[in-house]
């Protein structure tokens, strides 16, 4: 095996293209090297990133945030910017793993390793994110739903990296949450997972919705139903228990020890009702 | 091979290891500081935590190779001059170890956990610590003495 550490995204990109068999990209490690001593994978070359300055910063932009893909979950968290405007994004990146996990994990990489349970997707995919993919034929961004494609797997292309992450400008009276269910109180994967993120308008009518869950089906799903539910009412109880059934409805998830099917179908719903009680709190500046 | 130049504990290091070494493996292995301990291997005890550029990390889901120029301090860093810190006194005082395994995972996360909080909380100390697994204590030795050291830094 090779380690390599560019410094910028152009050498990453000519190191993942080139003919070194099977390339990997190195973010904070917490998934990568796990799976590397377990021998589920062996990769020929890693591409660390955290070297390239630009990968490495939060910068506010367009309004919003371009969040550089080697970001650490604990530098998110200190960020007040980002903690003001997206609460429900930076505590879902913050519920990953523990301090020491804290200090390396990404958004990128949680992303990228394509777990069906992740905890930062739902909260970044109901926060309509996308990410810049940049590659041998240059950049494009996509929406972050169209990253993972199935456990363990990306529709990123040979060469491929994901340079940052993209939050859209916040309109006014916005708010966004994001819930978990794990059988303990920390360190563990969700069993189910909630990110709900809505707009108001002036008489307080929800004028944008978007939801989205995780760990209840082959990767993260966002749910336009719930968001319909939302969308013309003011968040009363009723259009929360009808957000809660559609959110029930949408899923088909894996039945294990850890979660049966029906708890899975049921929690989600109700995960996804205090979510949006929370993204409705803060949308009203509570 | 992949040569290394590093800080550790304030000192600079250089070293020679394999591109997938573990920082934990090269720190233990190779420079003889066997203070972290290898629990798991795989993020989830922190009996192998060092910091690395002032946070704490799992050093077993580090490459030794990324040490290149950072910051790594270690448990044996701990202790200035032959004195002990306050948190390695309260730790013997309150007899927060047992066979002492996760004992350094501890004292780094607690260190760190310190110097960005003063004055934690006991909520505070178990959620910051959830990272360090210790099988003998129970954990709630460990919290008060953490809780003491954290009152004697203040008198200061
Ligand atoms: C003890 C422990 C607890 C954990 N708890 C949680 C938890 O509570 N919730 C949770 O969701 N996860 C958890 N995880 C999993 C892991 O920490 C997260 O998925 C984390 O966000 C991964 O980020 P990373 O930067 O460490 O990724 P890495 O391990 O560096 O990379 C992960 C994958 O993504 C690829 N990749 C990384 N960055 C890029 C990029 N920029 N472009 C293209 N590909 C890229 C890598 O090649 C690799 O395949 C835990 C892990 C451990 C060890
Ligand atoms: S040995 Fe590193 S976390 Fe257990
Ligand atoms: S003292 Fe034995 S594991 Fe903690």
């Amino acid at each position: 095996m090779r380690y390599e550490a560019p410094t910028t995204v152009k050498g990453a990109v000519k190191l993942l293209a080139g003919k070194a068999g099977l390339a990997r990209v190195l973010a904070g490690g917490t998934d990568l090297l796990v799976q590397m001593r377990t021998d589920r994978v062996a990769p020929d070359l890693i591409v660390d990133v955290k070297r390239i300055a630009g990968m490495r910063r939060i910068e506010a932009k367009a309004g919003g945030f371009r969040i550089g893909a080697a970001v650490s979950g604990a530098e998110l968290g200190e960020h007040k910017g980002m903690r003001k405007a997206w609460p429900g994004v930076v505590e879902a990146a913050c519920l990953i793993g523990s301090t020491q996990v804290q200090g390396r994990a990404t958004l990128a990489g949680n992303l990228c390793n394509a777990s069906p349970a992740a905890d930062s997707v739902p909260a970044l995919i109901a926060a309509g994110a996308a990410v810049v993919v940049v590659g041998p034929r240059g950049r494009r961004t996509v929406p972050v739903e169209q990253i993972p494609v199935g456990p363990g797997r990306t529709s990123l292309k040979r060469g491929e990296l994901v340079e940052a992450i993209l939050l859209p400008k916040r309109p006014p009276r916005s708010g966004d949450a994001y819930l978990r269910f794990i059988p303990r109180s920390e360190m563990d994967i969700a069993v189910v997972g909630a990110g709900v993120s809505l707009t108001l308008d002036r008489q307080g009518v929800c004028s944008a919705a978007r939801v989205a869950l995780g760990a209840v089906a082959e990767r993260v799903i966002r749910v336009p139903e719930a968001e319909a539910a939302l969308i013309g009412t003011k968040v009363d109880g009723e259009a929360l228990e009808r957000m809660a059934a559609s959110c029930s409805a949408a899923c088909r998830p894996i039945d294990d020890k850890r979660g049966t099917r029906e708890f899975r179908i049921k929690v989600a719903g109700v995960l996804a009702r205090r979510a949006a009680a929370i993204a409705l709190k803060r949308a009203r500046g509570k | 091979m992949v040569r290394v130049t590093t800080r550790i504990n304030g000192d600079e290091v250089t070293f020679v290891c394999e591109p997938d070494e573990t920082l934990l493996d090269v720190l233990r292995d190779r420079l003889n500081l066997t203070g972290a301990k290898e629990g798991c291997g795989t993020g989830d005890c922190g009996a192998c935590s060092v910091t690395l550029d002032g946070r704490v990390v799992c050093s077993c889901l580090v490459l030794g190779a990324e040490a290149e120029g950072r910051q790594v301090g270690t448990v044996e860093g701990i202790a200035r001059n032959g004195k002990l810190h306050p948190l390695q006194e309260k730790f013997l005082e309150f007899a927060a170890l047992q066979c002492g395994v996760c004992t350094p995972g501890f004292l780094v996360a607690a260190k760190a956990l310190l110097e960005r909080n003063p004055d934690p909380t006991e909520a505070e100390i178990r959620f910051g610590l959830a990272g360090n697994l210790c099988r003998c204590t129970g954990y709630d030795k460990i919290v008060r003495a953490v809780q003491a050291a954290a009152a004697a830094m203040r008198k200061g």
